[in-house]
This record gives structure tokens, C-alpha cells and sequence, in this order.
């Protein structure tokens, strides 16, 4: 089965098992949360350096190359 | 036969290998780690996604966890993942950890007592600030890896991979059987004489070790690409407006300078850096282990004695936390971590130690690949060293002069998101001095709902 989650109002195909960030990242996007008004992605991608945090379901501050890709999970991009 | 309980902390090849050899002893034992998949940083991996090419000892993995899987079935093993561990005590030995969904809300709060810990918690990549370096497309060497393993994607077409260490070289062949050409490799250091010539015979770089077929391995998928390999090379500045576009790549003297004249532009839009690796400390910290000295900015390591004991009573600890040495270490020295740490008499562990005593070569080769002074003088005022905060060099360096608190409060570099685990040792190298910004009350990122709240289950 692979998971369909929504970021800022697209719907993203992910891969069963993907990470947020994985899918993001292949679905032509390198960037989605602002810091200090640049852009931010994927640096350490393994939860170390925390820019590439989103919101999932409400709660903020998930590390996307952490958190496996869920169906239905709604993600927000964040600004710091 | 050992009745002892002991505690692993992370399943990298450091912690399978004390798990698989503390169960072999007799112990019980009980496995934490944050990670979805066990493995750690080495053996990466899922299983529909990760081409089989990336992945290398992957028998020695399988076997170590299905040794703990039948542990679990003889009622002796315990493997918690998703485990965040948030804090260590030792008096008596507690680890506390939520578990569940990385940082969702409502994990599960956990409770492990034992009698013995064997901390084998890794390390991250070492990336020095570089102008540019935040723009979108400039990664670690490591994230590009665990990238290419674990999702199957790269964060570009066109990537140069830049920094030092023999690890630049399976992140370069992760890159391309990913689907990404690598335009470039760049190795800061200038090697010595006998490991020069790495186009040609790389693999000599770590004859000595059983590394040697791996890099063979990697420089081979080099040279069919056509990929050059510089040493004495870096990248000195990132270009672009929304994302990486280009970047400026100069010679290198001995001590990292740029040197004047050299630079040059290189077409590409994804930038992978590993300047070495810090190791995650803070745990062996927090527990309240003894560190080696090291000037501000070089990394520290646990301190170990020959049987992987730590300075606290029923602390041990193993892989690159107590020495970057690369995963034959990792696994040589949990080996002997968990015999040990099981209750094995130092005499019955001799032929672990000779084991262990042999992955020391290649940790000694990665020292002429440390990080050199002279990386300081390609930043610019502006350069962002702490990329939570967006702290510039020249604050830092203003603020230099004076005391570690008053410059943490005045700049706020390495207060931010990431507790200064990105930026702390380049923040400490440029200050001159060391800022304790490791000695961390929390372990791992928690919502403040999840540190007052509610009664921690026993695991
Ligand atoms: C991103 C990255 C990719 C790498 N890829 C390779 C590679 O492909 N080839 C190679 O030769 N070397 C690679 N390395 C080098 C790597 O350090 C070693 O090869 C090897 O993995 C080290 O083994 P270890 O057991 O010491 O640590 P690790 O493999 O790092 O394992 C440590 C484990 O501890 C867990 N952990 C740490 N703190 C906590 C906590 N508070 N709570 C719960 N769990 C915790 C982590 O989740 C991790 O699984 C990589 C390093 C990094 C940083
Ligand atoms: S990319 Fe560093 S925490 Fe996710």
C-alpha cells in the first residue's frame, strides 16, 4: 500500500515506509519550513539538526526525515 | 551463566554486536533505540526500498538480529524501538525513554532498570559552515547516505561531494546508484605520500584494515563514472538564490586555507559535506563518564579501559563514542562491551580484546584526515554558523572575548532547536575555548506535556 499524506494543500504519494522528508524530497521539493526568512530542508537526515521540522496532525516541531509517512497525516510547513 | 541484566543504548553495530554477545554470555538484555529499523547509522535500511548494493556485512546483521529475535522467544531479550532516550541515571540504573511515532504527541513514557549499561550511542556528521551551506540542497554526507539507503532519493541531479575521510566515498556511490551524478569528490586534506594517489590504488588507504575491499569497492564505481577525486580541495562557497546553483571550490593548503587564485566554479545543484564525525556524547555524559581531553573544536571520546569499561561503576561503552574508528571497530569493541559487561572475567576476554586491538589501523589512518585550523578563513562576516538560530561568524567572533555564558546569552549560538549539536564544536573552535554546550538535561527533543506528565511503565 503506499500512503497519500497532504503538505500545504498537495497531495503527496509516498513510498510504504518512506520518511516524510523522503517523499517531499521526491515529490521535487527541496525545501519547506523558513528560518529567519530562508528556506530549509533536509541537512542531517537523521534527526540531529532539527531543520527539517513540520507540523503533522497539529503538533509542531517533527522531524520529517524522521517520522515515517503516514495515510491521511496532514503536514504543514513551519517558520522559525 | 551471567543473570545479569544488561542495557544496550542504540542498535548500530556497536549495540547489536554488546546485545548478540551479553545474550551469548547468559545475560538478560534489553535494546533501545530511536531508530524505526535496527542498525544504526551503518545498516541503515528498508527492506523494500534499499538497494542491495548499498548495503555491506549485511549476513553479520541479519545474524545479530535474529540472535536477538530468539532471545526475545527464550524470554531473555527485550528490543524497544522508537525509543527516545530522554535521560540516564546510573544510581541505580535507570533509562528513561518514550516510545512510539518520532515526536508525536502521547508517546508511551518508559521506565529500564539493569545492572549494567553498555552506551553505544554513535556519532553525526561534522559539517563546517561554509557561506551558503544553508541553502536548500546542501546536506551532510550523511544525510545524502541515509537518503539514498533508507528512501531511495537524493536531493539532486548534480551533487559535489566535499569535506574528508574515506566516508566521502560510499556516500559518492550511494549518490550515483541513487539516480544523482557526482560532478565532484573533494578531500580537504592532503594526504600523506603513501595514501596518496587514490584514483589509482584508494584501496591502499586502508590495506591494513578489512575496510581495504570495501573502498576498493567505491573507488572502482568512482572511476566509472569518471568522477574526479581532488585532495588538498574544498568547496569555499555555496552559490543561489532559492537553492543551491553552483559552488566555489579552491585548493586547500595543509592547515585548510583557501589558497588565493585557486577558486574556481562548479555547475551543481546539490552539495553533500562531511568534515569528519562527532560522537553523541551526551548521554555518557549525563551518566557523568569521564571524556578524553581535546583542544575546543576537536572532538572528545568516552574514556574506555581495555574491556570497554567506562570511569562509572557498571557503565561501558562502545563504537564511535569512544573513537571514530568506522563499523569494524564499532562491532569489535560491542563485542567486547557486552561479554563484559555480562559478568565475562577480564582473563576469558583476551581473544575479544586481540579482535578489538585489530581495527585500531584504520582508526589511525582516519587522523590524517582531521580538521585543520585554517577552515575559519573561508567564512565570511555573514556566514551563518548556527543555522537555528542564524547566528553570523562576526557575532561570534565579537563575542568571543568573554564569558562562556555571557556569549551563549548574548549570541544564542547553540541554544537553539538542535541544542548545539550542529554548530557547538565550530562555535567552540572560532571562540578559542570550550562552551559545555554537550552536557544536555534532556537527551532527546520532548514536549513539555511529555516531561511533566503522566506515570512511566516499566519495560
Ligand atoms: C548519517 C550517517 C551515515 C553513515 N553511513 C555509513 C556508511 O554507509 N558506511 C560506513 O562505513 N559508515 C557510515 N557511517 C559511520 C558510522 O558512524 C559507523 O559506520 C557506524 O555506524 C558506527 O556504529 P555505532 O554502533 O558506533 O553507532 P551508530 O551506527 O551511529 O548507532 C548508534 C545508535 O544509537 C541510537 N541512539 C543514540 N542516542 C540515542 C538516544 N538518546 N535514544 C535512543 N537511541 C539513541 C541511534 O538511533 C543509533 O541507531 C555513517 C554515519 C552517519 C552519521
Ligand atoms: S534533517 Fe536534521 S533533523 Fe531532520
Amino acid at each position: 500500500m503506499s500512503p497519500t499524506f497532504e503538505f500545504d494543500g498537495a497531495e503527496i504519494a509516498a513510498r510504504d515506509g518512506q520518511t516524510i522528508a523522503g517523499a517531499l524530497i521526491a515529490s521535487g521539493r527541496a525545501s519547506w519550513r523558513t528560518a529567519a526568512g530562508a528556506e530549509r530542508g533536509v541537512f542531517c537526515g537523521i534527526g540531529i539538526c532539527q531543520d527539517c521540522t513540520v507540523t503533522v496532525n497539529g503538533a509542531a516541531g517533527v522531524r520529517a526525515c524522521l517520522r515515517t509517512a503516514c495515510d491521511g497525516d496532514v503536514v504543514e510547513p513551519e517558520s522559525r | 551463566m551471567s543473570r545479569r541484566h544488561v542495557v544496550v543504548l542504540g542498535a548500530g553495530p556497536a549495540g547489536l554486536a554488546a546485545a548478540v554477545a551479553a545474550l551469548e554470555a547468559g545475560a538478560r538484555v534489553t535494546v533501545l533505540d530511536e531508530g524505526e529499523r535496527l542498525g544504526g547509522q551503518y545498516w541503515r535500511h528498508h527492506e523494500a526500498i534499499t538497494d542491495r548494493r548499498l548495503q555491506h556485512g549485511w549476513e553479520r546483521f541479519e545474524r545479530s538480529r535474529d540472535r536477538i529475535a530468539a532471545g526475545i522467544a527464550e524470554g531473555r531479550a527485550v528490543l524497544l524501538q522508537r525509543a527516545a532516550v530522554w535521560r540516564v541515571d546510573v544510581e541505580p540504573l535507570r533509562l528513561h525513554a518514550l516510545v512510539g511515532k518520532p515526536d508525536a504527541p502521547g508517546r508511551r513514557r518508559v521506565v529500564v532498570r539493569g545492572d549494567a549499561l553498555v552506551l553505544a550511542t554513535g556519532a553525526h556528521d561534522r559539517a563546517l559552515p561554509i557561506p551558503g551551506w544553508t541553502l536548500p540542497g546542501v546536506t551532510t554526507a550523511g544525510a545524502a547516505q541515509a537518503l539514498a539507503k533508507r528512501d531511495g532519493v537524493t536531493v539532486g541531479t548534480r551533487t559535489l561531494v566535499a569535506g574528508a575521510g574515506p566516508f566521502l566515498l560510499p556516500v559518492a556511490q550511494s549518490l550515483a546508484i541513487a539516480g544523482a551524478r557526482v560532478v565532484e569528490v573533494l578531500e580537504a586534506s592532503r594526504l600523506p605520500r603513501h595514501a596518496a594517489g587514490w584514483t589509482a590504488r584508494p584501496w591502499e588507504l586502508a590495506a591494513a584494515a578489512g575496510k581495504g575491499l570495501e573502498l576498493a569497492e567505491y573507488a572502482r564505481s568512482l572511476l566509472g563514472q569518471r568522477t574526479p577525486y581532488r585532495t588538498g580541495s574544498g568547496v569555499v562557497r555555496i552559490l543561489g538564490e532559492r537553492r543551491v546553483e553552483a559552488a566555489v571550490v579552491a585548493r586547500l593548503d595543509r592547515a585548510w586555507r583557501p589558497i588565493p587564485g585557486t577558486e574556481r566554479e562548479v555547475a551543481c545543484d546539490s552539495v553533500a559535506l562531511g568534515h569528519g564525525f562527532t560522537p553523541r556524547l551526551d548521554a555518557a555524559i549525563q551518566a557523568g563518564c569521564a571524556l578524553t581531553e581535546a583542544p575546543p573544536g576537536s572532538p572528545r571520546f568516552v574514556v574506555a579501559d581495555p574491556d570497554q569499561r567506562t570511569s562509572v561503576d557498571g557503565v561501558w561503552a562502545a563504537g564511535e563514542i569512544t573513537g571514530i574508528g568506522g563499523a569494524d571497530a564499532a562491532l569489535a569493541e560491542g563485542d567486547l562491551a557486552g561479554r563484559s559487561a555480562a559478568g565475562t572475567p577480564h582473563a576469558a576476554l583476551a581473544a575479544a580484546r586481540r579482535r578489538r586491538d585489530r581495527t585500531d589501523a584504520f582508526a589511525r589512518r582516519l587522523e590524517a584526515h582531521a580538521i585543520q585550523d585554517g577552515w575559519s578563513s573561508w567564512l565570511e562576516d555573514d556566514t551563518l554558523v548556527c543555522r537555528c538560530e542564524s547566528v553570523e561568524a562576526a557575532a561570534i567572533v565579537r563575542a568571543s572575548g568573554s564569558a562562556s555564558r555571557a556569549l551563549r546569552l548574548a549570541t544564542r549560538a547553540g541554544l537553539g532547536a538542535c541544542q548545539g549539536r550542529t554548530c557547538g564544536s565550530s562555535v567552540e573552535a572560532l571562540c578559542g575555548e570550550r562552551l559545555g554546550l554537550d552536557a544536555r538535561p534532556l537527551l532527546a527533543p520532548m514536549r513539555i506535556g511529555e516531561l511533566l506528565g503522566g506515570s512511566e511503565a516499566t519495560a
